[in-house]
C-alpha cells in the first residue's frame, strides 16, 4: 500500500492521509463519519446514491466521497449548510419514491434508510409525486423480493455477483422504470437464485426479506396436539446477541435454549449434536474414498446454497460432492425417527423447527428427496433474525434470561461441532475424527491455524501416518467457484475441500441480525468475533472431537450401527442432480 | 418456443467470429444486435442461449436487453396498429373497438399476433378528435371507426399482406 | 475535379441528407440517370452522392461541376430540364439555380458562392458535398492521409501533442476539455494496451452534426483516429456509432476497408514500424452512453452506465486500459492542425476557444441545415445571416444550444459569442451542437417540459438525484402546464434543478436542469403567468386555453355536432354556448365555424 501521506483539510481542520485513500476513508479514521447509503467496504464503489456528497474547494459539483481520492492541500466540506441541505433533499427523494409505510415494514427500527433519514432531520416533504409499483415476489421459499421497497443500491446485485458470483440479479430497464430483478423478471423461485440471502444482509431497507414464518410458528406452538421439537445452529448463539444490541461475540447458547423453551417447545435439540454426527459419516466417507482413490476430491455438502449454486453451475462436481445430509436434515431425520422410537411419539405430530442463521436452510428444507417416511425432515425453519424477533415479541427477556442446556439425547455436543459454524470449521473438526479413525492416535495440536481465518481460498496438509492430505476451504460462492476452478484445472490436487456458501461460513449467513447502528452488514470485525465465540465454545469443552461424543457413539450402538451402514445410508445420505432453471440450457457440462 | 435451426447457425457463426477476440464478451450487445436482426426481436430462448455460449449470466443479458430501447423484448409485427384513447375517442366507444380487435386478433396490447402481422397498441390523443374513435395501422389513420368497420379493415390488411 | 476521374465531362453531386432524401432527391438520382441515358450521357457524367449539404430547405440540391451550379428544390421536370439544357447543351438552366452572395472559405471554395455557406468557415466539413464519400481517392485527392503520412514520416508523437495542445482544440462534444491535454494525459501512461475512441454516439433530438460529418467524409474522421493512436501510443482504435445510422455505419465500414486496403489501416502504416486498426462497435439506443464512461460500460458490453471519475478514462478507461476518447468533431479537425498547422488553426476563433464549431440549425429560421461558423461568430449571426432570420414576419424570442444539456437564450443574448465560456455564462451549453430558433409561437415552460421529458426518460436511473430528481421536476412543469402549479413549484424547480445539477454522478444528469434552470432564469415571467394567471401567452399549453361562442354565432349548430363530447348546446338559430367543463379542447368548433364565432384564449 502506498504510505505517502497527504495533508488534507476537513472542515478547516488539517489532517494527514494517505495517498490513495478515499476521502471518506480519510474522513473516517479522523472521526468524521460522512453519511452514506450505497457505499459497502466489501463492495465495488458505485457512487450511485450520492448521499456521502461533500464539498471540495475548486471543484464544480459536489464529489461523492466514496470514490474521489484525496490530494495533497484538498480542502474538503463536509458539513456545510448547502452540502447538509444537498443531502437531506437527495434522501428525500429517495422518500418521495419509497412506501411510507414504516410502522408496518418488517425492517422497521432496523433500516439504514429510517436511520438515514432520521439523522438529516427531514421534517417537511418538498417533491412527492409518483411512486413506482410492483408486484412482491414471494415465489421463493426463502427470500422475498420486494421492488417497492428498492432504493437502487445496488448493494444486492454487488454481492449476488461480486462476492457470491451467481448472478442472479440485474437492473433491468432504466432511469424512473429502474427494477432489480432476475433474469426476465422470473418468480425468483424459478431463477438462479442460490437462496444464501445475502442480499438481505446487505439491504439497507425491506428489498430483500427472508420468506417469514413466525405468525405460523406461534400458531403452531400453541397446538397443544402438537409436540414441538427445534434445533438451534451453531451460529445462530454466536449472533443472536446482537439483535439485543449486545456486543458482537457473546455466545447466547443457553439463553437461547430457555427462550425456546419459553416460546413453548417441547424439546430444545442442538444442531452440533448432527455436526458431530456429520463428521461422523463424512469423516468415514473420506477416508473409505480416500483409501479406494475414489471421487476425490470429496466436497463437503453442509451448505444448502452452496448445494444449489453447485446442482445449476458445477454438476460436473456432483460426484465429489459427500453424499451427507446437512447437519440441520440429519437432526430432522432423527427427530422423526430415532428420537420418535425412543420416546414413543407418532412422528406426525412432531413439529421439527430449525432455527438457523440461514436463509438457504428454508429451501432445503422443502427439497423432496430429503423426506423421511414421507414427511418432511424439517417442516418449518426460522432465521436467527425471526427468532430474535419472536423472543422480543413474546415478551421473554432475553438478556437477563437464566441459561439453560439443551435436551438429550440430541443436545450434547463436541467442540468439533461447535466450529462448524465458521469456516474452515467443518474440515478442522473433521480432520480431527479422521486423524483418530486413520491412524488410531489421538490429534495432539487440534486447532489447525492454517484452516482458520477469512481468506477466501485457505489450503492446508495434513500427515496420517505416512500420508499427505491435502485440503482446501472457501467460504463465500465466488470463491467457491474460484476453487472449483483449481480443481479442474489440477483435478489432484486436494482430497477434501470444505466450502461454505456465505462468507465466513454460517456466521455470515442470510438469516443473521441485520447490523446495529453503527456497523455495517457483513463488516469483517463482527464475523470474527462470531467465529471467536464460536471457537471459545470449542475450547471451553472437554470433548473436542466429535468421535468422543458419547451420545452419538450411543446411537450408534443403539440404532444406526456404524458409520456408513446401511440405515445410516438410509437416513443420513442423500444425492444430487442437476439443476436446470431459466438461463441454464442442458447442454453437457460447463468444462470443456 | 424453438428457434429456427437456421438462424440459430447463423448466430451461431456469428457468436464464433467474436469468440476468439480478445475481451470477447464485449460482443454481446453485437450479438444482440445480430439476434435481433434474425428473429425480429429478441426471444428469451435466444437470450438464454447467448448467455450460454457466451458464458454471460442470463441476468446480465436481461439487464443489457433491457436498458437499449433498440432491443425489443416482445416480437413487433409488421403492422401497428393502435387505437386512440383519448378522451374524444374514447367517449365514443374506442374501447368496444379496442374490444372487438383484441378479440378479432386474439391478442392484448403490446402483443403481436402469432402470424406477425399486427401489434396491437393504444395511444394518447393523435389530434384528429373530429373524426373520432380512430385506428391507426402504420402510418394510416382510419376515422368514425366501429367495431365492425376496424375488423373489416384488419382483415382486408392482413389479406393484402399474406 | 478528381485526377481519377478525368474522361468525365461533369461531376454531379446529388444531396443524399435526410431532408432531401425525404424530398425525393433517390427518385432524382433515378430520373437523372434515365435521362442520361436517354441523352447517351451515362459515361460522361460521374454522379457523385454528398451527405447533408446544409442546405435542407432548398433540397433536393444537385451541384453540376466544373463551373458549380448549385441547383435547388429540384422536380423531375427540373432534371430533366438540366440534363437535356445543361449537360448535353451546356446551358446552364438560370430557372432553377439557386445563387446567392460571396464567401471566404478556405477549404470549400466550391461552394463558395452561397450565402449560407458564405458566412460559415468549413473544417470538420471541409469535404462534405466536395468529395464522394465512398471513395478513398477522392478523399487522397483533397491532401486525404496526407497529415497522417506526415504525422508518421517526420512528426514524433510528442510533437503531435504539442501541435494539438498549441492549437487550443477543445473536445467538441460539449464540456470543451482541452484535446491536447488528454491526448498528453492518455501518452503519459505506461500501458501495453491502450484504446482511442471515437464517440458518434450522438442522440441529441434534432442533431445530426457527426451523423452528417461521418456520411459526408468518413476518412477525415479515421485519419484524424489514427493520429490520435499514434500520439497516445495505442494500436486499437473504435468508433461507437449509434445502431440507428445504419448509412454512416455503411460509409465507414467501407472507409476502413478501403483504409486497410491501402496500406494506411492495420500492420506498419505507411510502411513505418506503427501498427493501428479500427473496429466498429453499435449503440442500441441510449442517450446516456454519449457519456464517456458509459460509453465505455456498453463496448465493455454492460448497461450503459456511468461510473464516477476518478480514474479518468486515460489513466483506466476501455477494459482498464488508458483510454483517449474525442468525439467525431474533434477527430475531424485533427488532419487540418496537423497540415495547416496549430499556428493557423489558433488564429481562429475567439481568446479561449479555437477553430471553428458545427451546429444543426432548426426551428423556426429560414435557412435550416448544419451549418459550421468560427468560434467567436455571434448568435445573430447565426440566426439572422446564415439563418435568414425569423420565418413569416414573426419576431425571434430564443434560441436552444446545446440540446437536452444546453439552454435557451432571449434576445438580449443574441451578440452573444459562441465560445465555450461565453455559452456557459450565458447559460447555455455548447453541447454538441443543436441550436434551435424560437419565436413567439413557443411557450418557454412547454419548451423546458420537452427537453427534460427527454433527459428524464434518457436517465440510466443510477444515480438519486437525476433519476428521482428529474422525474420531480418533469411532474412539476407538467402540472404548470396544465393549470395546476403554485407559487412553490418555482423555489422548488429551483431547489430540484441546484441539486441535480451538482450532485449527479454524471454529465446528463448535471447539465439535466440547464434547460429548466435556463428557462426560469431568462423567461421567469412566463412561468408566472401560467401558475398565477393560467395563462400561456404562446397558446400552447392546451389545459390553458378556454373556447367560447361569440355574438356572431348564427345557430347553425355545426359546432354542436361537429363536438366529439357533446359540449356545446343550443337551438337552431340561437346562440350556443360551451359546457367549460365538458369540453376536453379538442379544437374541432374552432376549425368547423363558419363565421369565426369561436374564439380560444
Amino acid at each position: 500500500m502506498d504510505t505517502t501521506t497527504v495533508n488534507i483539510i476537513i472542515d478547516g481542520k488539517p489532517y494527514a492521509a494517505r495517498h490513495g485513500q478515499t476521502i471518506m476513508q480519510a474522513a473516517d479514521e479522523h472521526g468524521f463519519h460522512i453519511p452514506r447509503l450505497c457505499y459497502h467496504p466489501r463492495l465495488s464503489i458505485e457512487g450511485a446514491c450520492r448521499v456521502c456528497i461533500v464539498e471540495v474547494e475548486g471543484a464544480k459539483n459536489y464529489v461523492a466521497s466514496c470514490a474521489f481520492p484525496v490530494s495533497e492541500g484538498m480542502k474538503i466540506h463536509t458539513n456545510t449548510q448547502e452540502i447538509r441541505r444537498a443531502r437531506r433533499d437527495i434522501v428525500e427523494l429517495i422518500l418521495d419514491n419509497h412506501p411510507d409505510d414504516c410502522h408496518t415494514c418488517e425492517r422497521d427500527s432496523n433500516c439504514e434508510l429510517q436511520r438515514l433519514a432520521a439523522s438529516m432531520g427531514i421534517r417537511n416533504r418538498h417533491f412527492k409525486g409518483e411512486k413506482k409499483h410492483y408486484e412482491k415476489d414471494l415465489s421463493s421459499a426463502s427470500v422475498i423480493r420486494d421492488p417497492n421497497k428498492c432504493i437502487l443500491c445496488q448493494r444486492c446485485l454487488r454481492i449476488c455477483s461480486e462476492v457470491q458470483g451467481v448472478n442472479a440479479l440485474s437492473h433491468a430497464f432504466r432511469g424512473f422504470q429502474t427494477v432489480v430483478m432476475p433474469a426476465y423478471n422470473l418468480p425468483f423461485a424459478e431463477s438462479v437464485c442460490s437462496t444464501c440471502g445475502q442480499c438481505i444482509n446487505v439491504c439497507p431497507t425491506a428489498a430483500f426479506v427472508e420468506k417469514n414464518c413466525t405468525q405460523e410458528l406461534f400458531e403452531k406452538l400453541n397446538d397443544p396436539s402438537i409436540i414441538k421439537v427445534v434445533q438451534v445452529a451453531p451460529s445462530v448463539r454466536a449472533a443472536i446477541g446482537e439483535a439485543f444490541a449486545l456486543e458482537p461475540g457473546r455466545n447466547m447458547e443457553g439463553q437461547t435454549a430457555a427462550a425456546l423453551r419459553r416460546l413453548g417447545f417441547d424439546y430444545v435439540f442442538d444442531t452440533q449434536f448432527s455436526a458431530d454426527l456429520t463428521i461422523m459419516e463424512e469423516a468415514s466417507e473420506f477416508l473409505e474414498r480416500f483409501q479406494n482413490k475414489d471421487r476425490l476430491p470429496l466436497i463437503t455438502s453442509c451448505s444448502s446454497a452452496w448445494m444449489k449454486m453447485m446442482e445449476q453451475f458445477h454438476p460436473d462436481f456432483i460426484p465429489n460432492i459427500s453424499s451427507c445430509k446437512s447437519p440441520m436434515v440429519m437432526m430432522g431425520t432423527l427427530v422423526k425417527t430415532y428420537f420418535a422410537e425412543k420416546m414413543k411419539i407418532d412422528p406426525a405430530k412432531i413439529l421439527s423447527v430449525g432455527c438457523m442463521c440461514c436463509t438457504a436452510k428454508k429451501y432445503e428444507a422443502e427439497r423432496p428427496e430429503l423426506r423421511v417416511n414421507n414427511m418432511a425432515a424439517v417442516d418449518m425453519v426460522i432465521t436467527t433474525r425471526e427468532l430474535a424477533w419472536m423472543v422480543k415479541s413474546a415478551g421473554i427477556d432475553f438478556i437477563n434470561i437464566h441459561p439453560e442446556s439443551f435436551d438429550l439425547p440430541l443436545g450434547l455436543s463436541s467442540g468439533g461441532g461447535a466450529i462448524f459454524g465458521v469456516t474452515g470449521g467443518v474440515m478442522e473438526s473433521a480432520i480431527r475424527t479422521a486423524y483418530e479413525m486413520y491412524t488410531g492416535e489421538t490429534l495432539v495440536d487440534i486447532e489447525i491455524g492454517a484452516l482458520r481465518g477469512f481468506s477466501g481460498i485457505r489450503e492446508g496438509k495434513i500427515t496420517m501416518d505416512k500420508d499427505e492430505i491435502r485440503v482446501a476451504v472457501a467460504h463465500g460462492l465466488g470463491n467457491a467457484s474460484e476453487l472449483l476452478d483449481i480443481v479442474r484445472k489440477n483435478p489432484q490436487r486436494y482430497h477434501f475441500i470444505e466450502i461454505m456458501g456465505c462468507p465466513g461460513g454460517c456466521i455470515g449467513g442470510g438469516g443473521q441480525p441485520y447490523a446495529g447502528v453503527n456497523s455495517m452488514p457483513l463488516d469483517e470485525n463482527i464475523l470474527k468475533k462470531r467465529a471467536e465465540a464460536l471457537y471459545s465454545i470449542d475450547r471451553a469443552k472437554t470433548i473436542r472431537r466429535s468421535l468422543d461424543n458419547p451420545d452419538v457413539q450411543r446411537m450408534y450402538k443403539e440404532y444406526l450401527g456404524s458409520p456408513l451402514s446401511q440405515r445410516a445410508h438410509d437416513l443420513l445420505h442423500t444425492h444430487y442432480a442437476p439443476k436446470l432453471p431459466q438461463g441454464i440450457l442442458p447442454i453437457e457440462s460447463t468444462v470443456k | 418456443m424453438n428457434l429456427d435451426a437456421t438462424k440459430l447457425s447463423e448466430l451461431d457463426a456469428f457468436m464464433a467470429e467474436t469468440a476468439h477476440k480478445t475481451n470477447s464478451h464485449s460482443y454481446v450487445i453485437a450479438v444482440l444486435h445480430k439476434a435481433q436482426q434474425l428473429f425480429g426481436y429478441l426471444p428469451r430462448e435466444a437470450m438464454d442461449y447467448i448467455a450460454h455460449a457466451m458464458n454471460i449470466p442470463t441476468a446480465h443479458i436481461w439487464g443489457v436487453a433491457t436498458f437499449y430501447h433498440f432491443f425489443n423484448l416482445k416480437p413487433v409485427g409488421k403492422h401497428p396498429v393502435s387505437v386512440c384513447m383519448g378522451t374524444a375517442c374514447y367517449v365514443k366507444g374506442a374501447k368496444l373497438v379496442l374490444d372487438a380487435i383484441k378479440e378479432e386478433l386474439r391478442i392484448t396490447i403490446g402483443e403481436t399476433t402469432e402470424d406477425g402481422i399486427f401489434t396491437l397498441q393504444e395511444t394518447r390523443c393523435i389530434g384528429a378528435c373530429g373524426l373520432a374513435p380512430v385506428m391507426m395501422v402504420g402510418d394510416k389513420i382510419y376515422g368514425d371507426i366501429t367495431p365492425k368497420k376496424a375488423v373489416k379493415v384488419l382483415a382486408q390488411i392482413r389479406k393484402e399482406t399474406v | 475535379m478528381a485526377e481519377n476521374t478525368t474522361g468525365y465531362r461533369y461531376y454531379l453531386t446529388l444531396c443524399d441528407g435526410p431532408t432531401c432524401m425525404q424530398k425525393a432527391s433517390r427518385t432524382m438520382r433515378e430520373t437523372l440517370e434515365r435521362e442520361l441515358a436517354r441523352l447517351h450521357l451515362s459515361d460522361k457524367v460521374r454522379i457523385l452522392v454528398s451527405g447533408c449539404l446544409g442546405m435542407c430547405q432548398k433540397g433536393p440540391i444537385l451541384i453540376v461541376n466544373p463551373g458549380y451550379a448549385m441547383y435547388g428544390r429540384l422536380t423531375e421536370e427540373a432534371v430533366v430540364r438540366i440534363v437535356e439544357e445543361h449537360l448535353f447543351n451546356n446551358r446552364p438552366v438560370l430557372d432553377f439555380i439557386i445563387d446567392e452572395d460571396h464567401l471566404f472559405n478556405k477549404f470549400y471554395r466550391v461552394f463558395g458562392d452561397v450565402n449560407f455557406f458564405g458566412k460559415q468557415m468549413r473544417i470538420a466539413l471541409r469535404n462534405c458535398g466536395v468529395i464522394d464519400p465512398e471513395s478513398i481517392d477522392d478523399y487522397l485527392c483533397v491532401r486525404g492521409y496526407e497529415a497522417l503520412a506526415k504525422v508518421l514520416s517526420v512528426m514524433t508523437p510528442w510533437e503531435v501533442i504539442a501541435e494539438m495542445k498549441k492549437s487550443g482544440l477543445r473536445g467538441r462534444g460539449g464540456a470543451g476539455f482541452a484535446t491536447g491535454v488528454k491526448w498528453e494525459l492518455t501518452a503519459r501512461e505506461k500501458s501495453d494496451v491502450k484504446y482511442v475512441i471515437c464517440n458518434a454516439d450522438e442522440g441529441d433530438p434534432g442533431a445530426f452534426m457527426d451523423r452528417s460529418a461521418i456520411e459526408g467524409d468518413p476518412h477525415t474522421v479515421i485519419e484524424g483516429i489514427i493520429i490520435g493512436g499514434y500520439a497516445v501510443g495505442a494500436r486499437n482504435g473504435i468508433i461507437y456509432i449509434r445502431a440507428e445510422y445504419p448509412l454512416a455505419i455503411k460509409r465507414l465500414e467501407r472507409a476502413i476497408a478501403a483504409a486497410r486496403a491501402a496500406g494506411l489501416l492495420g500492420q506498419n502504416i505507411l510502411g513505418t514500424a506503427f501498427s493501428f486498426d479500427i473496429e466498429i462497435r453499435l449503440g442500441a439506443g441510449a442517450f446516456v452512453c454519449g457519456e464517456e464512461t458509459a460509453l465505455m460500460h456498453s463496448i465493455e458490453g454492460h448497461r450503459g452506465m456511468p461510473r464516477p471519475r476518478p480514474p479518468y478514462p486515460s489513466a483506466s478507461g476501455l477494459f482498464g486500459k488508458p483510454t483517449l476518447i474525442n468525439n467525431v468533431e474533434t477527430w475531424a479537425n485533427v488532419p487540418v492542425i496537423i497540415l495547416d498547422g496549430a499556428d493557423w488553426f489558433a488564429t481562429l476563433g475567439t481568446k479561449t476557444s479555437k477553430g471553428t464549431k458545427v451546429f444543426a440549425l432548426a426551428g423556426r429560421v429560414n435557412n435550416t441545415g448544419l451549418i459550421e461558423v468560427p468560434m467567436g461568430t455571434t448568435i445573430r449571426q447565426i440566426v439572422f445571416d446564415i439563418g435568414g432570420g425569423v420565418p413569416d414576419g414573426r419576431r425571434f424570442k430564443a434560441v436552444q444550444i446545446g440540446g437536452p444539456s444546453g439552454g435557451c437564450l432571449p434576445e438580449q443574448y443574441l451578440d452573444t459569442q459562441i465560445d465555450y465560456e461565453s455559452l456557459t455564462q450565458a447559460g447555455a451549453f455548447m453541447g454538441s451542437g443543436g441550436m434551435i430558433v424560437m419565436d413567439e409561437t413557443s411557450c418557454m415552460v412547454n419548451i423546458a417540459r420537452y427537453f427534460l421529458e427527454f433527459t428524464q426518460d434518457e436517465s440510466c436511473g443510477k444515480c438519486t438525484p437525476c433519476r428521482e430528481g428529474t422525474k420531480r421536476m418533469l411532474e412539476i412543469l407538467t402540472r404548470i402546464t396544465e393549470g395546476s402549479g403554485t407559487a412553490e413549484d418555482i423555489v422548488r424547480l429551483e431547489r430540484l434543478g441546484a441539486l441535480i445539477k451538482r450532485a449527479s454522478l454524471c454529465g446528463l444528469g448535471q447539465s439535466a436542469p440547464n434547460a429548466v434552470l435556463s428557462t426560469l432564469r431568462h423567461f421567469r415571467e412566463e412561468y408566472e403567468e401560467h401558475i398565477q394567471h393560467k395563462r400561456c401567452r404562446a397558446g400552447v399549453c392546451q389545459a390553458m386555453l378556454s373556447y367560447a361562442i361569440t355574438d356572431a354565432c348564427t345557430g347553425c349548430g355545426a359546432c354542436r355536432k361537429a363536438c366529439p363530447v357533446n359540449a356545446i348546446s343550443g337551438t337552431q338559430k340561437t346562440l350556443h354556448v360551451i359546457d367549460q367543463k365538458a369540453c376536453i379542447k379538442c379544437n374541432n368548433c374552432f376549425v368547423t365555424c363558419k363565421f369565426e364565432a369561436i374564439t380560444k384564449s
